[in-house]
């Protein structure tokens, strides 16, 4: 035990997803803590961890989802919570400087980080933070991560879940989905692109396809067109709008269904389509340029998703990543276009997690130290 | 007319400038048969068929039962009307709609249809203004079946049709040989939204996908970020905006390239992603850029997803999105790359506009069935709209990338493949590319434009009697320049640029002012002089020993080909030295070792067993056929070889044409035993070729041409003269023996394969074991 233990990487233990607009951090916060231990603890550490595990806000722009935390979690032969906590790419030299403020360096702690970031801000974290970051590869961390956060139930609850009738809201219900038996499954990770892995076993993935019609495509675009300033906002006004005064419908073509190819009447024909005409540039609404940026980039999403699982003959498909989390419209509309488009084939599964098996796959990376 | 003058409007588009009077836009719609007209967003196409009146010019033998006199001609010339069926394509923008039909109604006299077939998104709009306005009964058609239709035809009718863009490249298009099967195929339309469509047969396809992000969504997105209302000219913000400070690249998230995913830096990670956290203004042309980005890559995803489930690698682009624009070529194109990785190669079509209309005349004219036929580009008859006048806006022009529409012939007969080629999927006729080779454009197009001055005086002085052929001949003057001007400007005008396209377009322009053979008389008086020394040469040839008559006969084929009027140095000397013969071209032949030499081998050979049958494709009147041509063909026959002489089907020059040459093989077998017996037993036949060009592409030959060499087991094929064995098919390929025979009658040329004028080229090759 005694030799285990000295292998055991130091806390505290981060695990760090730097993407192209988010940074997605989680902390294990160890609760088995022995009187002993606490004596040791070095100041600086204490005050990281109170610091973290005490707010749920950090600067203007730091958030610690709550709901996602994970207690009484064991790791590496410790037993702590998990905390998930985010905030914008662009803070990240006041992150680093913070680290630098908290003589972070002197806790000879492993920075296990993934995502773009790690790559693009290392000499920062080295010069002004002097720390070494621990770099991992975006996609195995991702993997790594969510087949580790799915294993055991999340809080009792399940971590895996489906829309079923997800476009009747009467009737529309979120399920439980069982996915001990993961593989193969298409892994589709929304974040400011789009990554599509196909996942045939723990260590046999590959990245099929993606895109680059994601999550920054809607923010950036939305910011554009309706000036709004942040995610909620866009899909604040997303969920008020009506994409098919933006949008051309099969039927604003046909009348109705194109019979000769079986579209139905309802299908968009041209997303934005109806905004070559001046007259209906100056109708529509910014709630409802919203709605259409959302349907257009979600729909979208599906479709290639759709593709590369008829492809790869896989029938599960996973939607994970940060343009999901609060969007509930989106996760509807995936669903619904994968059902319909797949005749029923295909069903579309989230995760609660979305956002963070990036950063978990990093925090897992503290195994590989030596 | 003046009201009517100016249909295209303003200048500011490229792809709708007007400025010719409408009577000649509307060409031939006096005699307009059958309509179609395909009405988009915009754009408004109309197909018309109808017949088209000319001259041709037709030979008769006089009856010779009675005696003979020296100074009666040997036949009689005589100049016929003729009908043929052509095909109109006309555009104009919707806004004018009203005056084209009512101008197509003025003009409708001798039309007996009673409907008009109607596709697009607007022929349901239009519908009530159609019947009104022509009082035609309208008939609308699917719109997808149309197009595909349309794609089927010009696929099949039209050499050169489709065409990979290469961005920067000399020339940017680079036209694809058309394969014999066109199916299957993927058809990716990127109108408002985006259809694919898997082409299995004339008659079966499938919609198998297709996308909501299209053109509608480039064109409305663009409107709402830019505040630019045009199509065009959002196009033309895009194509002077840098995405990179819109889209969020790779690089902006790793620092550099995500090597392990063989991810470079510089590809796009987020479209728009940097407008999502950067609080700065951007500009429109950046943001335009973007949008053309995402939604080429976009549409160039899709179509490589759906290419490589269904196993396909043609895939061809059109709609409005693509249309000509070489931008959005260039961005569909280099998506496809880069998600295919070079295996699938994005394809567009010359006539992509016009598919819709197209195929709608079709449907109309299934009860004529026109698959029946074969079809043919009229380098001369441009419909109506014309781009930008090249004097005018050269730049402009060249940067547009737009084609100019050909009128379409309907053949008299049906054209297929010659059974010998060795892969006709790979058959070039055309031995230089004029787009690729600057070089070589520059000098042909110089040299036709040297030679229009004879040619015109030409043309006057075969019609001695029409007090308008001088003003015709102006006229053709001016057109045919024209034509030469503008493949100046833009070498890719109309398809592809060849030495062969400048000649049948000086034939069909010749055609087009009824001047149908130029060349008629001297034609007849060159056979006439010939057919006199006929005998004597054949008795001189036949005193010699095996091997030496051998050669006399390929020298005196060689010698005989030096009579050629498209070659100026001929020409010029048969202007001036009217003794100048038989001998004196003899004479002026380079000696052994000729330029290509594989004479000896042709000789070996000959000691061989003789041929089953051979297929000569042969050149000129007079002297060439008669006296090169005729001996060597007795000489085959007496071998037991059986031969087929395959002529052109109408006038081109001073080819012989079928009609002439029926008429000189009589006459040669009045006098001769051999050839007179080798007619009768039918062991030598006379077949036209189905072409009327100075040249020869062996992909469309005459059907019936095809069957006899396929009937006949013909082993050996023979190509004669400039025209026939090096503009065009030297490099050609064939599974029998070939012999391939011309004297350089260019010094330019000459020089440029290293020789010197009236070099010779005896190219004699065997199909590899």
């Amino acid at each position: 035990m005694k030799i285990k233990d000295a292998k055991k990487p130091s806390f505290p233990w981060f695990g760090m997803d730097i993407g192209g607009t988010l940074v997605k951090l989680v902390y294990f916060e160890p609760i088995d803590i022995s009187a002993e231990e606490e004596q040791e603890e070095v100041e600086s550490l204490k005050s990281i961890r109170k610091y973290l595990t005490s707010n749920v806000a950090y600067g203007s722009t730091g958030i610690r989802d709550t709901h996602l935390e994970l207690k009484n979690h064991t790791l590496l032969g410790r037993r702590g919570n998990l905390h998930f906590i985010r905030f914008p790419t662009h803070d990240l030299p006041t992150f680093i400087q913070m680290g630098h403020d908290k003589n972070f360096s002197t806790l000879h702690t492993v920075l296990c980080a993934t995502g773009g970031g790690a790559y693009k801000f290392e000499q920062e974290f080295r010069t002004i933070g002097n720390l070494q970051l621990h770099k991992k590869d975006e996609l195995d961390c991702l993997v790594k991560g969510l087949l580790y956060i799915d294993s055991p139930s999340f809080n009792g609850q399940a971590e895996c879940y489906y829309y079923e009738n997800a476009m009747e809201p009467e009737k529309c219900r979120k399920m439980p989905y069982n996915l001990e038996d993961p593989y193969p499954l298409l892994v589709v990770n929304i974040g400011s692109g789009v990554s599509i892995l196909a996942v045939y076993s723990k260590d046999n993935y590959k990245r099929v396809s993606g895109t680059s019609l994601g999550g920054g495509t809607f923010l950036g675009l939305c910011s554009l067109l309706t000036g709004c300033d942040s995610f909620e906002e866009a899909l604040e006004m997303a969920s008020k709008g009506d994409s098919t005064r933006a949008d051309k419908l099969v039927k604003d073509i046909y009348g109705g269904h194109y019979e000769r190819f079986d579209l139905p009447g309802w299908a968009v024909a041209s997303s934005f389509g109806n905004m070559i005409h001046k007259e209906k540039r100056e109708a529509v609404s910014k709630e409802d340029l919203a709605r259409a940026t959302l349907v257009t980039i979600t729909n979208n999403i599906g479709w290639i998703a759709k593709m590369c699982a008829v492809s790869e003959k896989i029938d599960r498909v996973v939607f994970v990543g940060n343009f999901l989390r609060v969007n509930t419209l989106s996760m509807k509309l995936l669903s619904d276009a994968l059902k319909y488009w797949s005749h029923g084939q295909q069903k579309a599964l989230f995760l609660e997690h979305e956002g963070y098996f990036g950063a978990v796959g990093a925090l897992l990376g503290l195994l590989d130290v030596d | 007319m003046a009201t009517c003058s100016r249909i295209g409007g303003g200048g500011h588009s490229m792809d709708k400038s007007i400025t010719l009077p409408p009577d000649e836009i509307f060409r031939n719609l006096e005699n307009a048969k059958r309509f179609a007209i395909d009405i988009g967003g915009s754009l408004t196409k109309l197909a018309y068929y109808s017949t088209v009146q000319h001259k041709v010019a037709k030979v008769r033998s006089f009856d010779h039962t009675g005696k003979e006199t020296e100074d009666e001609p040997l036949y009689e010339i005589s100049v016929q009307e003729e009908i043929t069926a052509r095909l109109h394509f006309i555009k104009f923008e919707n806004a004018y709609i009203e005056t084209c039909l009512d101008f197509v109604k003025d003009h409708l006299v001798n039309t007996e249809t009673k409907v008009i077939k109607a596709t697009g998104g607007g022929a349901h709009k239009f519908k009530d203004l159609l019947e009104k306005k022509l009082k035609l009964k309208v008939d609308k058609e699917d719109e997808m079946s149309c197009l595909i239709k349309g794609c089927n035809f010009v696929l099949k009718n039209i050499p050169h049709e489709a065409f990979v863009y290469v961005k920067h490249a000399e020339p940017e298009f680079r036209f694809q040989t058309t394969h014999p099967d066109i199916f299957p195929y993927l058809l990716i339309n990127i109108g408002s939204g985006v259809s694919i469509v898997k082409v299995e047969s004339e008659d079966k396809f499938e919609r198998i996908g297709g996308s909501s992000i299209g053109g509608g969504t480039f064109w409305g997105l663009g409107a709402l970020l830019t505040k630019t209302k045009r199509f065009d000219e959002l196009l033309q913000l895009a194509s002077r905006g840098q995405h990179t400070s819109v889209d969020m690249l790779v690089k902006d998230i790793y620092g550099g390239a995500y090597g392990s995913l063989g991810l470079t830096g510089d590809l796009i990670a987020s479209s728009f992603g940097k407008s999502a956290t950067a609080d700065k203004e951007f500009s429109k042309e950046d943001m335009a850029k973007s949008l053309l980005h995402m939604i080429s890559n976009d549409i160039g995803q899709l179509a490589c997803l759906y290419a490589r489930l269904h196993n396909l690698s043609r895939v061809y682009f059109g709609g409005f999105f693509i249309r000509g624009h070489p931008v959005t070529m260039h961005t569909i194109t280099y998506s496809i790359n880069f998600f295919t990785k070079g295996e699938v190669q994005a394809l567009f079509l010359r006539h992509e506009g016009y598919l819709g209309a197209i195929g709608a005349f079709l449907k109309g004219a299934e009860e004529d069935n026109p698959n029946q036929y074969s079809w043919g580009e009229n380098y001369a008859g441009s419909s109506g709209l014309m781009s930008v006048s090249p004097d005018m806006f050269p730049m402009q022009r060249t940067r547009s990338g737009t084609f100019d529409m050909l009128e379409m012939d309907r053949l008299e007969r049906q054209l297929v493949n010659l059974p010998l080629l060795l892969d006709s999927s790979s058959y070039i006729p055309d031995t230089v590319d004029l787009t690729e080779d600057a070089m070589a454009r520059e000098y042909w197009l110089s040299c036709f434009e040297e030679a229009l001055d004879g040619v015109v005086k030409r043309a006057v002085v075969s019609q001695p009697d029409l007090q308008d052929a001088r003003e015709r001949a102006e006229k053709f003057r001016l057109k045919y320049r024209h034509k030469l001007q503008t493949l100046r400007h833009q070498p890719c005008a109309y398809g592809s640029l060849t030495v062969r396209s400048l000649l049948d377009t000086r034939e069909h322009c010749l055609n087009e002012f009824n001047f149908p053979d130029p060349y008629s008389q001297i034609k007849q008086r060159e056979n006439d002089l010939a057919l006199r020394y006929f005998q004597k040469v054949v008795r001189s040839v036949e005193m010699l020993n095996w091997e030496d008559r051998q050669f006399a006969l390929v020298k005196g084929l060689l010698a005989g080909n030096m009579f050629d009027w498209g070659a100026k140095a001929v020409s010029d000397v048969l202007e001036t030295d009217p003794t100048f013969g038989f001998d004196e071209a003899k004479q002026q032949l380079q000696e052994r070792p000729w330029l290509v030499d594989s004479y000896s081998k042709w000789i070996e050979r000959l000691k061989g067993p003789p041929h089953k049958c051979a297929l000569f494709f042969i050149d000129n009147s007079g002297i060439d056929i008669i006296l090169g041509v005729f001996p060597l063909v007795r000489e085959l026959l007496c071998r037991g070889t059986e031969v087929v002489l395959a002529s052109n089907s109408g006038p081109a020059l001073n080819d012989v044409t079928y009609n002439e040459l029926q008429i000189l093989t009589e006459r040669i077998a009045a006098m001769d035993s051999v050839i007179h017996s080798g007619i009768t037993k039918e062991r030598l036949i006379l077949v036209q070729s189905g072409s009327s060009s100075p040249c020869l592409d062996l992909s469309r030959l005459d059907k019936g041409l095809a069957t006899l060499v396929r009937e006949r087991h013909t082993d050996l094929v023979v190509i004669e003269g400039m025209g026939r064995a090096i503009h065009t098919n030297y490099y050609a390929v064939l599974r029998c023996e070939s012999l391939k025979l011309a004297v350089i009658k260019n010094s330019w040329l000459a020089e440029r394969l290293g020789g010197k004028i009236y070099s010779v080229v005896f190219k004699y090759e065997q199909p590899a074991k």
